[in-house]
């Protein structure tokens, strides 16, 4: 370890203010403090001293996502594995058949290291792409503009391949990160000053625009030629029986995203988040509690034509990205509403919209995605209005 | 039949929502959207010159400019949609014009506030496509009353949004080239594609 330090000592020279490298500093910033704790400390009067900065914050939510990851590589892996033996392929085709069968690992669905080392296949080239093709900007974006690279990204790419589906052509994987670093954050100034969750922006333009490789019944499954649609699909169509069950879905084992399907997972995250005081409760209990709302409003109100209006707050819960959007997406610090009253309205409306879209909305079989973008984008507004009534109460007190 | 009216309002507030789904009324949108007091303001005002523009330029139509709608006075054959644009537009000014007066009588902040959007709001195309679509969709009276308030509410909403937006922007350090228009181009484009989550709902 200690020789490391040392390395990196040695080359700092080069990195800093006349060096040859000097540009290049923030990808020295990056790795150096990546590693090691920044040893600078602020000299003049100082703010809040606390172990817990940027960084760390942005590991624990990294940390928060392993469940999800695990549960994504498990469950593409299963999906893929049940497919081709519904299918009856003896092997796996392509490249991964043959990474699979030189690893001497099988297809069998009920093994879990057959399905986790299927799934991997699937989710690492998405995560790899994702980290190229977003970094590949940061870094430009950093050494223009000489701001430093942050973990910001590292959960940003994260997030991305966790809510594409796994058979997404690597190319649109690219293009939508691009989008969702470049437009969605960078054009804005970088960590902390975007409007919208990056991750869900690039996610959105992909949906718009390639809405054949993100949407329908054929993509959820990774296996070719192999289509099972979403329980939430199946559940809006009154003809189509429901090929999953409840406990199923709870615990991550239904054809979506790579990384949404399992609300067992967001739990054990929203647990970590939680604990850490990272995410903000309020926010996930908001956004349950205007789901819960509207569906069970719904619910009693009913429908002779439409299904959906049926779907219990449980399912609603269970079923498509609403428990990942919820815990990961919905509490990002940045483009959520920062008042603690004005955190209590965004979750609602977020709630509530995604109920409304789920069921009155037949163009789109899932919400999550648009509503906290829509949240997202009146988060500011909210804010003021707390903020501007809590002044007008503080004049008020002190005016006599 | 009210649950008609509730769709109506419903549908021009969110789902054809003026500023984010037609792009109407652009230029005020981006230049009075950057205080939220503001834009609260021309928001009301818009709000305001539709409730009352619309249902008149719909009376207009129906008993003056359409087809044979001269019946009344004995003119059966005379079809006078030509004149619509014309028309339109003249209500529009004219009501523009007791707005800004009522204002400046009676709310002068807002009526400086405003400046010279106010007399712009007369060639704000919002407020002429607002008059233009009630025309092409045949509304009665009463559903372009409903859709004159559903309208401007979702115009209103529309900037008071980009203006919140904006306001957290002062912090951000957005590249140079790109401040001020270029930057909000960008954020409407992505605002509207937040919108898109109402698109498709039947009602």
């Amino acid at each position: 370890m200690r020789s490391l330090r040392k390395f990196l000592d040695n080359q700092e020279k080069h990195f800093a203010k006349g060096g040859k490298l000097e540009r290049l500093f923030p990808l020295f910033e990056m790795t150096d403090t990546f590693l090691y704790t920044p040893g600078t400390v602020t000299r003049t009067a100082s703010h809040v001293r606390d172990a817990l900065d940027l960084k760390r914050m942005m590991m624990v939510v990294v940390v928060a996502l392993i469940p999800a990851i695990f549960m994504a590589l498990y469950n593409t892996g299963l999906q893929a594995n049940l497919a081709i033996q519904n299918l009856g392929l003896a092997a796996v085709e392509g490249w991964r058949g043959f990474v699979l069968s030189s690893l001497g690992i099988g297809v069998d669905p009920q093994s879990m290291v057959d399905n986790l080392a299927h799934g991997a296949l699937y989710f690492l080239p998405v995560y790899i792409v994702t980290l190229v093709a977003g970094g590949f900007w940061e870094v430009i974006f950093a050494t223009v503009r000489r701001h430093e690279i942050n973990e910001g990204f590292l959960v940003t790419s994260m997030l991305f391949p966790l809510i594409v589906p796994p058979n997404l052509p690597l190319w649109q994987v690219a293009l939508g990160v691009s989008f969702g670093v470049v437009l969605g954050k960078e054009i804005f100034g970088g960590v902390g000053m975007n409007i919208l969750n990056p991750a869900l922006t690039g996610r959105a333009f992909l949906y718009f625009a390639y809405p054949a490789e993100i949407s329908g019944d054929a993509v959820w499954v990774a296996v070719d030629g192999f289509s099972r649609a979403t329980p939430l699909a199946e559940m809006a169509d009154s003809t189509v029986q429901l090929t999953s069950s409840m406990a199923d879905a709870f615990w991550g084992c239904i054809p979506g995203s790579m990384g949404e399907t399992s609300a067992f997972a967001c739990l054990i995250g929203a647990f970590v988040l939680i604990v850490s005081r990272v995410g903000s409760w309020r926010i996930m209990l908001s956004v349950v509690l205007g789901m819960v709302g509207l569906a069970s409003l719904l619910n009693l109100i009913g429908s002779a034509t439409n299904p959906m209006f049926q779907v219990t707050p449980l399912q609603h819960f269970v079923i498509g990205g609403f428990a990942f959007g919820t815990v990961f997406m919905a509490t990002d610090p940045v483009s959520a509403a920062m008042t603690s009253q004005g955190k209590w309205l965004y979750g609602i409306l977020i709630g509530a919209l995604t109920v409304m879209i789920r069921v009155l909305n037949p163009a789109y079989p899932e919400g999550i995605m648009l509503a906290i973008l829509f949240g997202n984008v009146f988060s500011p507004i909210i804010d003021k209005i707390f903020v501007n009534r809590n002044i007008k109460r503080r004049q008020a007190r002190y005016a006599g | 039949m009210l649950e008609h009216y509730l769709s109506l309002f419903l549908k021009s507030v969110f789902i054809e929502n003026l500023a984010l789904s037609f792009f109407l009324g652009m230029c005020t949108y981006l230049a009075v959207s950057k205080k939220v007091e503001t834009a609260v303001g021309l928001g009301i005002a818009v709000v305001v010159v539709q409730a009352i523009t619309i249902p008149v330029n719909n009376l207009l139509y129906t008993h003056v400019l359409k087809d044979g709608a001269l019946a009344w006075a004995g003119l059966p054959d005379v079809d006078l949609t030509f004149l619509g644009l014309v028309v339109y537009i003249g209500v529009i000014a004219a009501m523009v014009q007791i707005l800004e007066m009522t204002l400046d009588k009676f709310v002068p902040a807002l009526y400086n506030a405003l400046g010279i959007f106010l007399p712009l709001i007369t060639v704000n195309c919002a407020i002429l496509g607002g008059s233009l679509l009630m025309v092409e969709r045949n509304y009665n009276f009463a559903e372009s009353v409903v859709y004159g308030v559903g309208s401007g509410a979702g115009w209103a909403l529309a900037i008071i949004g980009l203006a919140g937006i904006r306001e957290k922007m002062k912090y951000s350090n957005v590249p140079a080239g790109l401040r001020g228009l270029g930057i909000t181009f960008i954020t409407v484009g992505l605002m509207a594609m937040a919108f898109m989550l109402f698109s498709g709902i039947q009602l």
